[in-house]
């Protein structure tokens, strides 16, 4: 739709401003410029430089900044991928899913469902479990003691939404271990501008990502990230209580195939001494 | 509002960065107030609010917003404010800034400051909006100019003429970026001096100085440089005409240390002694 001359309602802003959106959120040229058949008619040239010029300032800000963003999310993915295919992933899924959210910090959260290579969407789904690890809330916490008499049929418990519980099929978590990453920071959201494409050192050679079926918990602890490894029946048992099934039904399905001569009981009761003892359990949110 | 109302503070701050956090933390230097970037801290959990606590604990906190959008065609996103609500209890800030732009429409996100259509009806909307916004969360709010790198055709006003509009409508304090008018009035060849003239001073509640970088045809505001001379020269101007006012130095890329951040900010207090 053309841009209103004048902008006499809330309607003309909105047109003027859905034009300017899809001037800048367009992907840019292989050279980072703005696309040549882009409409530039509301932007008003000056004596250096066209509207043109003037409107490819703020497509470039756009781009850089939200592709900083991703490099900052996803280092382990941008080992993994090389530098070249990770910057084009990310430019083709910036095209794909422009961010919806006030908050840089959700930017990634369809990138690993936009990803078909099999490694390369295990590493975004560690990647984007860090990120809810990191800031998720920690409610409080269930102890042991207060599971203590409690009806196994009746009895639910919440996981908290700070750990994450995965089933992946590479080892992403010695992946990432050998890249020495670090988790502690938070985003920077500042408002300064971006002159430039994100840069940053050059890629380490990628570690070795080994095909292995995992059943891996990315949790916040004393608010630092931490991985750990459940067994098969562990993290059945986990995810189901996670996912609202009573313990007495979690035991059932966790245990559906599982090794007969091993001593369950024993088990079970060393997985809640640990779990709880690790915060993970809080009171479940209210059934639908 | 009369000039410098914002309870008092009236000294020299710093915007919390994550480079500083720790020698922050560990070594408690002597800062008048802290800023926040408010959607850094937005979050339910986790190392960032651990840290804005272990902050309050000693020292005063304001916040600065990047996301409000008060020029979006589009209404308030209620999800945000709820959380930047929350925030404003938990730091207990005097006042709340953000920026006079838009940056997202259709629920699409630009994360950017686009700068706003000069014009009387959008000036009421977006007043509108610093209304409601302010009503809500039950905390002054001060509107920053922002720098500009393009103007629109449908421009009716100057930007100097739009900022009077919008906050005079709202009944709102001005946070005065006089790095930023110095970067716009570069890039669209106006007199910054004229801009700060023109300004309600009685309502500008802080001030931001900055660095930024030049290039062929353009300066972009990049906060990552000292404050140079000409924006100094502003920032005195500013303080002759508005008085002692909460000042607030930004430096968001290649930060150096604290101590010498800290002492770039430091320098704003012969232009307080001398001007105000």
């Amino acid at each position: 739709m053309s841009t209103p001359s004048q902008l006499s309602t809330n309607a003309d802003l909105r047109i003027l401003q859905r034009n300017m959106a899809a001037a800048l959120m367009q992907p840019l040229t292989r050279h980072d410029g703005l696309q040549s058949r882009t409409q530039v008619d509301f932007i008003t040239p000056n004596d250096r430089l066209s509207g043109f010029q003037r409107l490819e300032i703020y497509a470039r800000q756009y781009w850089f900044r939200l592709l900083d963003c991703l490099y900052d999310d996803y280092p382990a993915l941008r080992v993994l991928l090389g530098e070249m295919r990770f910057h084009k992933l990310c430019r083709d899924y910036l095209a794909a899913h422009p961010s919806t959210s006030w908050t840089l910090r959700n930017l990634g959260s369809q990138l690993s469902a936009f990803i078909t290579e099999p490694k390369a969407r295990d590493v975004a789904r560690v990647e984007w479990a860090q990120t809810l690890a990191f800031d998720e809330p920690q409610k409080k916490t269930l102890h042991i003691d207060d599971l203590l008499g409690a009806d196994p049929s009746a009895l639910r418990l919440g996981l908290q939404p700070c750990v994450i519980a995965l089933r992946i099929d590479h080892a992403v978590d010695h992946f990432i271990t050998a890249m020495k990453k670090t988790d502690a920071d938070v985003r920077s959201g500042a408002s300064q501008a971006m002159s430039q494409a994100p840069t940053r050192a050059a890629i380490i050679k990628a570690p070795r990502l080994k095909k292995e079926v995992l059943h891996l918990v990315i949790h916040r602890h004393e608010n630092t990230l931490y991985f750990k490894r459940l067994t098969r029946e562990a993290f059945l048992m986990l995810t189901a209580l996670r996912d609202g099934l009573t313990l007495a039904d979690a035991v059932e399905l966790a245990l559906a195939e599982a090794d007969p001569t091993t001593d369950w009981p024993v088990q079970i009761r060393d997985w809640f001494a640990e779990w709880s003892q690790l915060g993970w359990f809080c009171k479940p949110s209210p059934q639908p | 509002m009369p000039a410098n109302a914002f309870n008092g503070h009236t000294d020299l701050g710093i915007g919390l960065r994550v480079p500083h956090y720790r020698h922050i933390l560990e070594k408690k230097p002597v800062c008048g107030w802290f800023e926040i970037i408010s959607e850094n801290f937005m979050v339910d959990g986790g190392r960032p609010l651990e840290v804005l606590d272990s902050i309050l604990e000693q020292y005063r906190v304001v916040q600065h917003g990047v996301s409000m959008y008060f020029g979006n065609a589009d209404p308030l996103n209620r999800d945000h404010v709820k959380k930047l609500k929350r925030l404003v209890k938990r730091t207990n800030t005097p006042w709340l800034s953000d920026h006079l732009c838009w940056g997202s429409v259709d629920g699409r996100c630009s994360h950017d400051l686009l700068p706003m259509p000069y014009t009387m009806s959008v000036a009421k909307h977006t007043a509108q909006k610093i209304k409601q916004a302010s009503d809500f969360l039950e905390v002054p709010i001060c509107v920053e100019n922002v720098s500009s790198y393009a103007e629109f055709t449908q421009n009716e006003m100057t930007e100097w003429e739009f900022l009077n509009e919008v906050v005079e409508h709202a009944d709102c304090g001005i946070l005065l970026d006089v790095n930023n008018i110095y970067v716009s009035s570069e890039n669209h060849r106006f007199d910054p001096f004229e801009y700060l003239r023109a300004m309600p001073h009685h309502r500008v509640g802080q001030i931001h100085i900055a660095g930024h970088q030049r290039f062929e045809h353009v300066i972009l505001d990049t906060h990552d440089h000292p404050v140079p001379d000409p924006v100094w020269d502003l920032y005195a101007e500013a303080i002759r005409l508005s008085g002692n006012t909460a000042t607030l130095l930004e430096w968001d890329d290649r930060i150096p240390s604290f101590d010498e951040v800290h002492a770039e900010a430091l320098k704003a207090n012969r232009y307080l002694h001398e001007h105000a």
